[in-house]
Parts: structure tokens; C-alpha cells; sequence
């Protein structure tokens, strides 16, 4: 485990990540420790990132544990109090991934009491340890494990305690039942017996076994959400529900388009509204009014002109794509390709058939439920914000730059929140807001609109991908070059054995601002790879799922494979269903990796074909019906089997949305579509019947699963709409006009 | 513009001074405190501002308070009753019928409202019933699992 634990903190960093690493990481104190938490136990887990740089020197503070110095680093920290609860601080961020359960669950796993028990302090930066962001599918190979440590350590310290105070063998003493016992259940005390009284600041060693997956009892099972309750009663507090005395309530004036500068502002008559402030500052405009109504009729009663430049639109895209970026592109993170293998022309002089195709991805917008919302509070020079980010102590950076104030002067809160998708990396929303309190002197809640979700946060990149590939008739693939222009490198590298290839990713200087999204380009690299295996196996008339059986020795990814196309039925499919005429059935696979996580997808379509429009036949116009999904999915040992489905059925009914109709309209600096009735995405009536297999593999360490599920339906649904019709859409969305 | 001075929300008078022409939604959230129904789009599109007006399930976003100044309101605060939750509370638990649950406040009032007219429906009488309220984390064969579930109890 620890190697993939070592790699989980060294993981690089894809470029669409919007990542940014902390500038400062203060020395934590021990007296701070205590004065934070008051009494009891609190046990430190340094960083192993730091464990692996300071090698020798961590010896001395990883043992006795009471009076050393402080790691610099901190993992995490568990806070035993003096009523007995188990207090878990991390700086993780719930967005509905279920990781307020999932991290309980490890803690209580090796601590051996009830997940209720453990209480979870996620994404304060006053209150939990520095960390980079909840994305890249991380909390569960890299947080998780690291609370299984803590939680291991704090076993064995607190049942040091407690032996002490029972006056018995350290030994001899084991938890049941959330009590100390001694060896025959003679002498019991409770954990709030061992932590009263206590000021105890203990490091928790380097070297701690924790339980291996197979012998898991409370992590691996179907734990239902911790706090499910305070949702179906509409108690929880989003961001956007928390209300503070005196709080005022802002809007911002924004640009008629992007990259537009401010020429004039007449905001005399919104100024003179009772209880209106207004800021002006460069290009930032906005105000702070006692109520919603008020703020925007104060907006409205502005008068104000935007200069903005001519800029593209949609018609361009892909073209512009393909040129390379100015100054190799912004941010250099993981560009995702590798040193060509073997001669491509070698690979395609040895091949039967030699293709070369194009496919394209649009923009799509994440469009969390909850938009951006965030609440600042000044207190002379110390900000408050709460806010919906999946980046807290980098949002905190962004603030402090902002109003030129040190780190520990700006204070992020993230309540669990309300979706990200990725799409929440950035502190906009929080900036505007505090910039409007700083000016008020008084709290200030800003939500932003739909519309302003849609137009002023970022979208998932779009992107076009060249393939070029050579096969024999046997089904041996000999040459693979893979091109692909500003979308990103994630999941750009196949399981295939081909001996001739090159993989690339270009980047390109994007239209629109574009970010992290669920999967980031996997999507995209899926779909094109999958489409294009798919095609190979067509133009030598091979079944698809033995030509893929055929290509890959990767024993996980024909794991996932073959339990897909069992649950399937994929030998016996049949479209027996399809009414001639009037609606084709067809069947499609696909699979891949992605973060250490496998996966298949076998799909069932009903396409309706409407009658031809002059000669050409629009396959645009196709009517498709999803009318089955199978998904397996390998991320090594499951953590909890119901909320891990949860997880897949939701990536695969977003994928949908992706694959068919959903994209960002764009013009002259204008979003087109911002609003759910222009940017169609999936209701009910689109959500397919879905069969999730899990291969739950205790022998690997777990891997996250909130992004990789979502990889594998666009292509899975294009292979099936060619198996039905003949027609290979190779655009995504492919049908958006549905 | 007339002002409403009184609303009628999870069995209670309440008092309140707001324009007529203001959202219920603005109303519930911002002058009587309750947070549970949630602002997703301000045009009806996507149902987590739901809530029951006389029963019906209305989309409060696109409801000014003074048509509903004499009618009964029900909010997913009034739902539980002695710290015991309404069927369709417990159904969306029992079907882990909600990730980031956002929307969950918003589907839970569509779904009792859907119930009330037809205590059994078929899936398609749900899928019709339910097509205006989004779940952007894709939990809709939970929701609509959950739903069955109350439906056949």
C-alpha cells in the first residue's frame, strides 16, 4: 500500500487542474493545538510526502510522541475530546461524492466504534490541515489511507492511556463496543474517560500496520450518508442558506461580453437607494443591498458601457484548435504523452487496413446545481469566507492576493456542498463577495445567477483529436498515432500492446476559459480511441469485444472486459427487438483506465431514423434511445459497494448529457445558451436502466471513483448508433439537436 | 404593488412585509429563514425551488407570493412531523437517492406532490411526473427506485 500511497502525494498534476500549491505553509504550534481544540487528545499525522524528504530526521519527532517538534506537514489530525468524540479534521471538501462517510468509515474502521462516533471537521482552513484540493479522484487513495494511519495510531496511544489508567498490561487491553476493555471485560472505561483532564499533542509514528481491505468490517460496506437526514429535511446549510446578522446581499453589473473593459459607469441613482453601496474598482462593478430585490433593481438602475474586442464563435472552434498555442500553451502540468514507440510508417506499411479519422469534442458547461455562492465577513483585517470551492486553501491564496493580506489573515470555509464536477476550483465568487463587504462594512452573501454560472466560470475544454492506425486481417494492431489539440492528456495512454506508436497531446490557445472537469480529457481521449478500436474492428469484420480481448494483456482491463460482457450478454445480443422500419436496435462496447481505476461499458441503442430530407439523410436528425447501460468497474478494494453504484450511475447519466446533446453555443465573447432551457442536460427521460458490476479487488488499494465511471459511454453509445445504423458520428455531442 | 403582510407556511401564520410581486422563493429563503427550497436556474427549468401550494407541487421561482397569500404552503421543513420523517423522506434515505442532494428538497415535493394525485404510478407516470426537476449528479433511478417504493408500500 504505501507505494500508492507515496505516488497518490506525488501525483502530478494534469494542466486543466487550475491547480496552484499553497505559498505559505506556517509552522503549526502545540500551544495553537490546545488552544484550538481545548482538552483531550489530539494525534498528528505528518504528511508521508514529508516522511519521504526528511528520511532520518523524522525518527525523532515519529516516536515517544509527547514533546517533539511539530512536522511541518500535517496529513491530518484526530482530536479525541472530553465528551468521547472522535473529532477528524481534513481539509477535503464534500461536493456529494460521499466522502463525509467514506473517511468515517476508515477511521472507525481501525479504531473499532460505530461510524457514528466519528464527527468529520472537512475544508476549514482555521481548523484543517493544508490541502491542494479535492479533485483527481485523490481522497480515496491518498486521504483515506492516511486516516486509516491516524486512526491506527490513535488505537494504539489511546489504548496506551487507558491501560495506565486502568492499571493493567497495555496488552490486555482491546476496544469493544466503543469501550477500553481489560482482558476479561472486568475493568471498562469509556473514551471520554481517557481523554478528560488530558492536554495531550502526540505525533503519530511513521511506521503503523493498519487492517488490510480483506479484513475490513466497517470500511467495504454499504454505510449509508452520515448526515443523510439533515438533506431529506432541507436543514443542511449550503453556502448559498447561510445567513449572518446584518448581512447584506450583493450583485455584480457584469460585461455585455468576455475580455470587455469598463468605458463608463453612471451609478449615481443605484447609490442614492436606501441601504445601497456600490463599488466601482477597474473593471469590477457590483453593489451590496439590504435584500436580493433591492440589488437588482440597483443594478438596473445603473448605466454603464463595455468595450470588448471582436472574438470567435463556435463556427471556428475547431479549426483554431488545431493551431498550437502561443508560447507552448498556458501552465505545463502533466501533458499526458509519451515517447514515440517503433516507426508509425513501419506499423502502417505492415498493416491490411489503414485508417485515419477526426474527432471532435465541444465545450460543456459543469452547471452544478448549487452556482457559485459565497458569504464574506470582515472583522477589522481578518476576512471570513464562506464559500462552495473544491480548492479551499487555494481560494484562500486567491483572497489574500486579492486584498494583499497574509494567509492567516483570510479564513475559507467550505460547507458541504452542492456539486463541482470540477467545475468550483476558483475563488470568483468569493473575491466579488468580499470585495463588496469590505466596502459595505457589512457581510455579504453573492449567488450567483444561472445565467452568471454558465457564462463566468469555466468550461471543460474542447477539443480535436487526430488517429491514425494500421491492422492485419488477423486483428493485430500495428501502428498507432494519436493526436490530440487542447483538450488534455488524462486517459490519453491505452492498455493495447502495439508496437508502433506515437501519442500526443498539443496544447492551444483556447476561445473560452476552460478547466478542470469530472474525467478531465479522458472523455475525450475514450471517445476517440474506443470509436476508433471500434472501427478497426469493423474494417477487418471482427466482433469488438474479441478484437479488444485480442489487443490487451492487461489483466484488469479483461477483467472488467469480460464481467461487463457477461452481465451483458454480449454473445447472445440480439436485434430481435427492432421493428424494421421504425427503430434499429444496436450494441456497443468499450473500455479503459483511468486513475489507477478499469472499467467496460456495454450498450444497448433504439435509433429512430426520421424520413430523408431531399437526398442527403441527416444524421443529426437520428432519434436515439439509450435503452441499456452495463457498466463494470475495477478501482481496487470497494470502500462502500452502494454509495461506489451511486457514484457510477451518476457519472454514467452525466456521460449521457456529454455524448449527446449537451454544448456550449459561444459568440463574440457571448455564451449563447446559459440557461437549463437553451443547455439541454439529462432528466428523467434520459436516464438509461444501468447495471453496475463491481469487481471489487481487495487486493489492490483503493482508487477514487467520482470521475473515471463517466469515460466510457459516449464511445460505448457511438459504436452501438454505428452498429444500428452504419452511420459513425464522431463528434460529441452527436446529436445536438436533440 | 401591494405588500403581503401574512403567509400561510407548513400549517402557521407567519408574518412577513414583502412586495406582492416577489418570488415565493425569495420570500421563504430570505425573509422567513427556510433554506430548504434552493435557487437552481429563477426560470422554472429545473424544480429544486418546488414546494407545495394547496397540495400542488409549484415551482416557486416563477411564483409571486401574492397569488399565494391565502393558500396553504408546504415546505420541506413542514414534511417531518414529530421527528418522524413523511414515507418519502425515508424512501430517498432507503434508496441512497441523492449525492451532493441539492436537488433533493425540490424532488422530495415533486414526489409527494406526484404521490397525492397517483399513490401508485407507474415508472413512466414518474418519469413524466418528476421531468422538470434536475438531478445534475444523475440519481434519477434512485429517485425514481425511492418513488416506487412509497408507491407500493
Amino acid at each position: 500500500m504505501s507505494n500508492t500511497q507515496d505516488q497518490a502525494d506525488f501525483i502530478e498534476v494534469e494542466r486543466y487542474e487550475l491547480f496552484e500549491e499553497g505559498r505559505f505553509h506556517f509552522q503549526l504550534h502545540r500551544r495553537q493545538f490546545i488552544q484550538a481544540f481545548g482538552a483531550g487528545i489530539v494525534l498528528i499525522l505528518p504528511l508521508r510526502r514529508l516522511i519521504a524528504q526528511e528520511g532520518g530526521r523524522q525518527g525523532e519527532s515519529g516516536r515517544g510522541g509527547f514533546n517533539q517538534r511539530l512536522p511541518q506537514e500535517i496529513g491530518a489530525w484526530i482530536h479525541v475530546d472530553e465528551q468521547g468524540q472522535l473529532n477528524v479534521f481534513t481539509g477535503k471538501v464534500e461536493i456529494g461524492q460521499n466522502i463525509r462517510t467514506s473517511l468515517a468509515q476508515a477511521v472507525a474502521e481501525e479504531l473499532h466504534v460505530p461510524v457514528s462516533m466519528i464527527h468529520l471537521t472537512m475544508a476549514d482552513t482555521d481548523l484543517t490541515p493544508f490541502d491542494m484540493g479535492t479533485f483527481g479522484s485523490l481522497t480515496t487513495p491518498a486521504m483515506a489511507p492516511q486516516l486509516h494511519r491516524a486512526a491506527a495510531a490513535a488505537r494504539e496511544a489511546l489504548i496506551e492511556l487507558a491501560a495506565e489508567q486502568l492499571q493493567v498490561e497495555s496488552g490486555s487491553v482491546r476496544i469493544v463496543d466503543a469501550r477500553f476493555v481489560n482482558h476479561d471485560k472486568s475493568k471498562s472505561l469509556t473514551f471520554a474517560d481517557v481523554a478528560r483532564g488530558k492536554k495531550l499533542v502526540k505525533v503519530i509514528p511513521e511506521k503503523i500496520e493498519v487492517t488490510p481491505a480483506k479484513d475490513w468490517t466497517i470500511a467495504g460496506t454499504s454505510v449509508a450518508k452520515v448526515d443523510g437526514r439533515q438533506y431529506v429535511t432541507g436543514k443542511h446549510r449550503y453556502t448559498s442558506d447561510v445567513k449572518l446578522p446584518g448581512m447584506l446581499y450583493g450583485k455584480i453589473a457584469r460585461p455585455t461580453a468576455f475580455n470587455a473593459k469598463l468605458m463608463s459607469a453612471d451609478t449615481k441613482a443605484a447609490a442614492a437607494m436606501p441601504g445601497v453601496t456600490v463599488v466601482q474598482d477597474g473593471d469590477f462593478l457590483g453593489v451590496a443591498a439590504p435584500d436580493p430585490q433591492i440589488a437588482a433593481s440597483a443594478v438596473k438602475a445603473m448605466a454603464y458601457t463595455w468595450k470588448a474586442p471582436g472574438q470567435p464563435s463556435n463556427a471556428e472552434l475547431f479549426d483554431l484548435l488545431r493551431k498550437p498555442a502561443e508560447g507552448g500553451g498556458r501552465g505545463e502540468g502533466r501533458g499526458g504523452g509519451s515517447r514515440p514507440v517503433g516507426s508509425i510508417a513501419d506499423g502502417m506499411a505492415a498493416a491490411d487496413k489503414k485508417l485515419e479519422q477526426t474527432y471532435n469534442v465541444a465545450y460543456i458547461a459543469h452547471a452544478p446545481l448549487e452556482p457559485r455562492a459565497a458569504v464574506a465577513e470582515w472583522k477589522g483585517d481578518k476576512l471570513t469566507v464562506w464559500t462552495g470551492t473544491q480548492r479551499p486553501f487555494g481560494v484562500r491564496g486567491e483572497l489574500a492576493e486579492a486584498f494583499h493580506l497574509k494567509e492567516d489573515q483570510v479564513r475559507v470555509i467550505v460547507p458541504d456542498t452542492g456539486s463541482g464536477y470540477g467545475g468550483k476550483h476558483t475563488g470568483d465568487c468569493a473575491i466579488e463577495a468580499a470585495r463588496l463587504a469590505r466596502a459595505a462594512g457589512k457581510p455579504v452573501k453573492l449567488v450567483w445567477s444561472r445565467e452568471e454560472e454558465f457564462t463566468w466560470a469555466y468550461f471543460r475544454p474542447a477539443g480535436v483529436i487526430d488517429v491514425k492506425s494500421g491492422v492485419k486481417q488477423d486483428g493485430t494492431i500495428t501502428a498507432w498515432e494519436f493526436h490530440n489539440y487542447n483538450s488534455g492528456g488524462s486517459g490519453i495512454q491505452h492498455k493495447y500492446n502495439i508496437p508502433n506508436q506515437t501519442i500526443q497531446f498539443h496544447p492551444s490557445n483556447s476561445p473560452l476559459r476552460q478547466g478542470s472537469y469530472r474525467g478531465l480529457a479522458a472523455t475525450a481521449n475514450h471517445f476517440a480511441r474506443e470509436s476508433h478500436i471500434d472501427e478497426l474492428a469493423h474494417s477487418i469484420g471482427m466482433d469488438s469485444l474479441e478484437f479488444r480481448l485480442r489487443n490487451s494483456k492487461d489483466e484488469r482491463l479483461l477483467g472488467v472486459l469480460k464481467a461487463a460482457a457477461e452481465k451483458f450478454n454480449w454473445q447472445a445480443r440480439s436485434k430481435a427487438a427492432s421493428k424494421p422500419a421504425a427503430e434499429s436496435r444496436g450494441f456497443g462496447i468499450a473500455c479503459g483506465f483511468e486513475k489507477n481505476a478499469y472499467l467496460a461499458t456495454c450498450v444497448e441503442v433504439a435509433v429512430t431514423r426520421p424520413p430523408a430530407k431531399g437526398k442527403e439523410n441527416n444524421s443529426e436528425d437520428l432519434k436515439v434511445r439509450i435503452v441499456r447501460v452495463v457498466e463494470a468497474f475495477d478501482c481496487g478494494a470497494v470502500v462502500n459497494p452502494m454509495h461506489l453504484k451511486n457514484q457510477i450511475e451518476g457519472a454514467i447519466t452525466q456521460a449521457v448529457g456529454g455524448a449527446l446533446f449537451e454544448a456550449i453555443q459561444f459568440g463574440n465573447g457571448e455564451i449563447l445558451n446559459p440557461k437549463f432551457s437553451l443547455y439541454r442536460v439529462p432528466r428523467f427521460s434520459d436516464a438509461p436502466p444501468i447495471e453496475v458490476v463491481l469487481v471489487d479487488r481487495k487486493d489492490i488499494p483503493s482508487a477514487g471513483a467520482g470521475e473515471t465511471p463517466i469515460v466510457g459511454l459516449a464511445p460505448a453509445v457511438a459504436n452501438a448508433i454505428f452498429d444500428a445504423t452504419g452511420t459513425r458520428l464522431r463528434s460529441l455531442p452527436m446529436l445536438p439537436k436533440a | 404593488m401591494s405588500r403581503i403582510t401574512a403567509l400561510n407556511v407548513n400549517g402557521k401564520k407567519l408574518q412577513v412585509d414583502v412586495d406582492s410581486t416577489t418570488t415565493l422563493l425569495s420570500v421563504l429563503r430570505n425573509d422567513l429563514d427556510l433554506t430548504g427550497s434552493k435557487y437552481g436556474c429563477g426560470e422554472g427549468e429545473c424544480g429544486a425551488c418546488t414546494v407545495l401550494v394547496d397540495g400542488l407541487p409549484v415551482k416557486s421561482c416563477q411564483m409571486n407570493v401574492g397569488r399565494v397569500a391565502s393558500r396553504q404552503i408546504t415546505t420541506i421543513e413542514g414534511l417531518e412531523k414529530d421527528s418522524k420523517l413523511h414515507p418519502v423522506q425515508e424512501a430517498f434515505l432507503n434508496a441512497d437517492a441523492m449525492q451532493c442532494a441539492y436537488c433533493t428538497s425540490g424532488m422530495i415535493m415533486a414526489s409527494v406532490g406526484l404521490l397525492a394525485k397517483n399513490p401508485r404510478p407507474s415508472r413512466d407516470e414518474i418519469i413524466k411526473g418528476m421531468n422538470g426537476n434536475i438531478c445534475r449528479c444523475g440519481t434519477y433511478q434512485r429517485i425514481i427506485a425511492a418513488i416506487e417504493s412509497v408507491g407500493k408500500a
